[in-house]
């Protein structure tokens, strides 16, 4: 029991994310009246990356060849801590503290942005100083969105966080739903979606995600791909098991295979919200990004206040 | 154990008295100077060092007396925990950095004697052992501005460069308006207690009068707070720091500035068993403002020790926020969250000595090679200087508070004992804690982004100066020193656990107040839960878990695709000639932040254009930006002081008009006030 939730903790997530961006794809090219690709079609595009032989720049110092490794690393790791099947009994979910989680989430970031200073290429300096820019705003919205919720339930811990967060009761349904604002605003921007990032264009006005990985090729590049998907699906499971109190609490094999079930469809309609969201608005003009990111930090705030008071 | 500690510390002081002397006698041959002043330095540091570990391990308390002819001064040590962790901060940075500067001082020997740099090196460090175990006052001020003067001296070493001389002055103004407060704080308990001796002050603190108390906390604030480098008595911090040599900033902003913290934890906690709620709130707002200040001050700049130094304010302030809150729940009875507040702070102040130590040799092994501290003149170094480039990395990371590094540990720490403010009663002091909150998450994601930039525009990309195209990498006994201290920073993280419960021990036997009565904190294999389980940290089997997945990724990608083929081409060059100008700078990198943080920043900008003709103004010959920031301390706080004094100073100046007549009659009119006032004052 144990034993399989350790290995579901760790391949749900790399074994899943892919399917996610093949979904909102799909539904972003339902929405464009276009029949769109294959939900698998991700799986092949890795597949197809990983093949393929790699041109490095002679620019590249050691940088280059280790963040793909450090950030696909990163976030494995963030997937074998989060509640995916929330266990209180799993030998993980001891160390699944939520500034852990952010922490680690940092060092992807921090070698993600490395790598794009690395070639000396102009428009990777430009995405890598873009998306700290970010990162350093989002971070305390994530946090205190994070944080009002530890608050209710008198944990830091992500797992204890998600196996209490169904019996609080209703009154505190307003403080999830502003700190889940929070977090939804938090994550469209840490994953370089609308109106952040447009995550399907090499345009050099738009780019943050994509400039920073522009010098990436084969598998390498697969690596940072397959990265950023598990960190979209990674940010997709942290509010379907920690904002959205309907889960399962996990006593056998029966409740397990229900319990996956179940997350997987609150994934579905979460990442059906992203993609509708992003089908209906508009990219921000990047200075017009920190008031967004500033409306998260203040609801994750106000979130707070009703927690403490 | 005592023999050993008081032995070690005779030890280690007659050394650096011994390395001190010598030096100076030595003046005229640098060779010999710096073979004998590195020597002494390194083996006093070494001892000092053991005695500092004697007493944290030992748990004892050390104290010394002896009087002098003089009868207020007694040379009276007192070594306990407290001193014993900043001793080992010394003795460890002080080592290191002395073999770090045995090879940087080599090439500094054509130009400047180095006999006086080590006479003075060596009593830096001396005085700097002084400072953490005096025990009476008049000795301490004595030890306090001797590192004072010490430190100018090697401030303004490189004394033919103006810059580092008006760093000095301004340095040396500063320290001595804080010395002034000192020693007003000393007036004030001489006063009551009517004694020099720490012991005393330790013991009647409480019969001083509520208005003399805070009085004491206020001189006490400007007067260590300047040495801390706090927000707004800073301004002398990142114009020395970088002045100095490298191994002396390490030393500088690792050390020498805690001991401002020393102090604070020393009157506040040691001498006073209880503090008004006004100063613990103080100390978090300073502690708030300082860290996220600090780091955006940081952020605009592309001196790249500067920019280190601005980033000691910034943990200077997280320090502040451990130690104000400690202050406060130990105000409101809340013992137990109070000890974990501090020794969260005294775990960030041997953290913050460890990564700011190892930045700085790194910083100054880059400006050795390129003989620049511009970023901008930098790029592509990590090639050419690998080792170095993988000790500033660890630095980096370990600074900006990610895991697995020790500054991960010691803020996580400091983010549990804030949270545990939440729960207090009082709306004030949650809106106060939620504030301190806000300012360490949003000065760790700044700090991030600031050294991306600063790691990213030194060392990657293409080198932007032919400087930074020949640069070489450090010397073997400077890796050393910078590989130790990247040990140190991964090791403290990874066996964060077993630090913690050390500087929680330690946190203890200053705050008095016993961890067995008190569940805040339980260790158990390698990990540890504060508060209840309410939050737990495992340190190692996170860096394993992390390793194993690195590991795996590396292990199945090569199983899978067998040997990879890497073809290196050049960078894409949008069909243009690969120039170092396509690159980002630090300023270009900082821009979008700075522009989001315009209205705290206030910089001006100025756009010079030069064309080919001026009155046909089409064709552009040249196009300048100049960016700077205004000093916003400098312009309405010191300058408008400064306008004060020199109006009244020339208003006194009217007096001295050079009439040899007329001073012979002030002299006489003294004479005559005097003998009146001699003669009314039996009367009264």
């Amino acid at each position: 029991m144990n034993f399989a939730v350790i290995i579901i903790q760790v391949l749900f997530v790399p074994l899943v994310a892919p399917l996610i961006i093949g979904v909102t794809r799909r539904i972003k090219a339902a929405m464009q009246n276009r029949r769109g690709a294959d939900i698998f079609q991700p799986y092949r595009d890795l597949i197809k990356l990983f093949r393929k032989a790699e041109v490095l720049s002679e620019d590249a110092t050691t940088i280059s060849l280790v963040s793909p490794y450090v950030v696909f690393a990163s976030m494995i790791t963030i997937g074998a801590l989060i509640p995916i099947v929330p266990f209180a009994g799993n030998i993980l979910s001891s160390y699944a503290d939520f500034i852990v989680v952010i922490s680690l989430m940092i060092l992807a970031t921090f070698f993600l942005a490395l790598n794009g200073l690395d070639a000396g290429n102009a428009f990777g300096g430009l995405g890598s100083s873009r998306e700290m820019t970010l990162a350093a705003l989002t971070e305390a919205g994530l946090f205190f969105s994070f944080m009002s919720i530890a608050l209710l339930v008198q944990s830091t811990n992500l797992i204890t966080l998600s196996i209490h967060i169904g019996t609080l009761p209703s009154s505190d349904w307003l403080i999830l739903s502003l700190a889940f604002l929070a977090f939804f605003i938090a994550l469209l921007a840490e994953n370089a979606r609308y109106p952040f990032d447009n995550p399907s264009t090499h345009l050099e006005l738009t780019m943050v995600h994509e400039a920073m990985i522009i010098e990436a090729s084969g598998p390498r590049l697969a690596l940072f791909e397959w990265a950023a998907a598990s960190k979209l699906l990674i940010f997709i499971v942290l509010g379907a098991n920690i904002f959205i109190p309907w889960g399962i609490i996990i006593s056998g094999w029966q409740s397990l295979s229900l319990a996956i079930l179940v997350l997987l469809c609150k994934v579905f309609v979460l990442t059906v919200a992203v993609a509708m969201l992003e089908s209906m608005t508009a990219k921000l003009r990047f200075f017009r990004l920190p008031d967004l990111l500033s409306t998260s930090f203040m609801l994750g705030l106000i979130a707070l206040a009703l927690a403490i008071f | 154990m005592e023999l050993f500690l008081t032995q070690m510390l005779e030890f280690s002081l007659v050394a650096m008295l011994y390395g001190g002397v010598g030096s100076l006698v030595l003046l005229s041959n640098n060779r010999f100077a710096l073979i004998w002043g590195s020597t002494f330095a390194f083996i006093g540091s070494l001892s000092a060092m053991a005695s500092g570990f004697a007493a944290i391990f030992g748990m004892q308390t050390a104290s010394f007396h002896a009087t002098t002819s003089f009868a207020l001064l007694s040379l009276s040590f007192r070594v306990d925990q407290l001193s014993g962790i900043f001793l080992v901060i010394i003795g460890a940075v002080g080592a290191l950095a002395t073999l770090y500067g045995w090879s940087y001082m080599k090439h500094n020997g054509d130009t400047y004697r180095l006999g006086a740099f080590f006479a003075s090196y060596n009593l830096f460090l001396a005085s700097m052992v002084l400072v953490v175990i005096a025990n009476q006052a008049l000795f301490f001020l004595l030890a306090w501005e001797l590192m004072a003067l010490a430190s100018y001296f090697l401030v303004v070493f490189d004394h033919r460069n103006e810059e580092s001389v008006k760093a000095g002055y301004i340095y040396f103004i500063m320290t001595h308006v804080a010395t002034a407060f000192i020693i007003l704080l000393s007036f004030i308990f001489y006063h009551t207690t009517g004694s020099l001796d720490f012991d005393v002050w330790r013991a009647e603190s409480g019969s001083l009068t509520a208005l003399s108390a805070t009085l004491v906390f206020i001189f006490a604030l400007i007067g260590f707070g300047t040495k801390a480098g706090i927000i707004p008595v800073h301004v002398w911090l990142p114009a020395a720091h970088p002045a100095a040599p490298s191994h002396v900033s390490a030393l500088m902003s690792g050390v020498m500035i805690k001991l401002g913290i020393y102090m604070f934890i020393r009157v506040f906690f040691d001498f006073f068993l209880h503090t008004p709620m006004w100063l613990g709130i103080t100390i978090l707002l300073l502690g708030a403002s300082s860290s996220v200040l600090g780091v955006i001050y940081a952020l605009s700049e592309h001196d790249i020790k500067r920019l280190l130094a601005y980033h000691s304010i910034e943990n200077i302030g997280i320090i502040l926020l451990g130690l104000g809150a400690a202050l406060i729940f130990r105000g409101i009875g809340e013992n137990a969250l109070s000890l974990l507040a501090l020794a969260a702070s005294l775990f960030h102040v041997v953290n913050h000595a460890i990564f700011k130590s190892l930045l700085f040799l790194s910083a100054g092994s880059v400006v050795l090679t390129t003989n620049s501290r511009n970023m901008e003149e930098f790029g592509g170094l990590g090639k050419r200087m690998p080792y170095t480039a993988v000790f500033f990395l660890i630095g980096s990371i370990a600074i900006s508070g990610i895991i697995p590094f020790n500054g991960f540990v010691s803020e996580w720490l400091t983010f549990q004992s804030l949270f545990g403010g939440l729960a207090l009663s009082g709306v004030g002091l949650k809106v106060l804690f939620t504030l301190g909150i806000a300012s360490l998450a949003l000065t760790g994601g700044l700090a991030a982004a600031c050294f991306v930039k600063a790691f990213g525009v030194t060392f990657l990309a293409r080198p932007r100066s032919r400087e930074a195209s020949e640069a070489h990498d450090s010397s073997l006994l400077m890796n050393l020193a910078m590989g130790s201290l990247a040990f140190a920073a991964l090791f403290l993280g990874v066996y964060g656990a077993a630090a913690t419960r050390l500087f929680v021990r330690i946190a203890e036997s200053v705050n008095q107040s016993s961890i067995a009565q008190i569940p805040i904190m339980s260790f158990g294999n390698m990990g540890f839960t504060v508060r209840n389980g309410f939050a737990g940290l495992n340190m190692p089997a996170l860096f394993l878990l992390l390793s194993f997945f690195l590991l795996a990724t590396w292990l199945i990608m090569r199983a899978v695709l067998g040997k990879q083929r890497i073809s290196k081409k050049i960078t894409w060059d949008c069909g243009f000639p690969l120039t170092p100008r396509m690159e980002i700078t630090s300023t270009a990198f900082a821009y979008s932040l700075m522009t989001i943080f315009r209205p705290i920043l206030t910089y001006a900008d100025s756009t010079k254009t030069v064309y080919q003709d001026p009155n046909l103004r089409h064709f552009v010959s040249s196009q300048s930006v100049h960016l700077h920031l205004v000093d916003m301390y400098m312009k309405y706080f010191y300058f408008p002081i400064a306008r004060v004094f020199c109006s009244i100073a020339r208003q006194m100046s009217r007096i001295q008009n050079g009439y040899i007549n007329l001073y012979i009659l002030y002299v006489l009119v003294t004479l005559v006030a005097l003998l009146a006032w001699a003669l009314i004052l039996p009367q009264s």
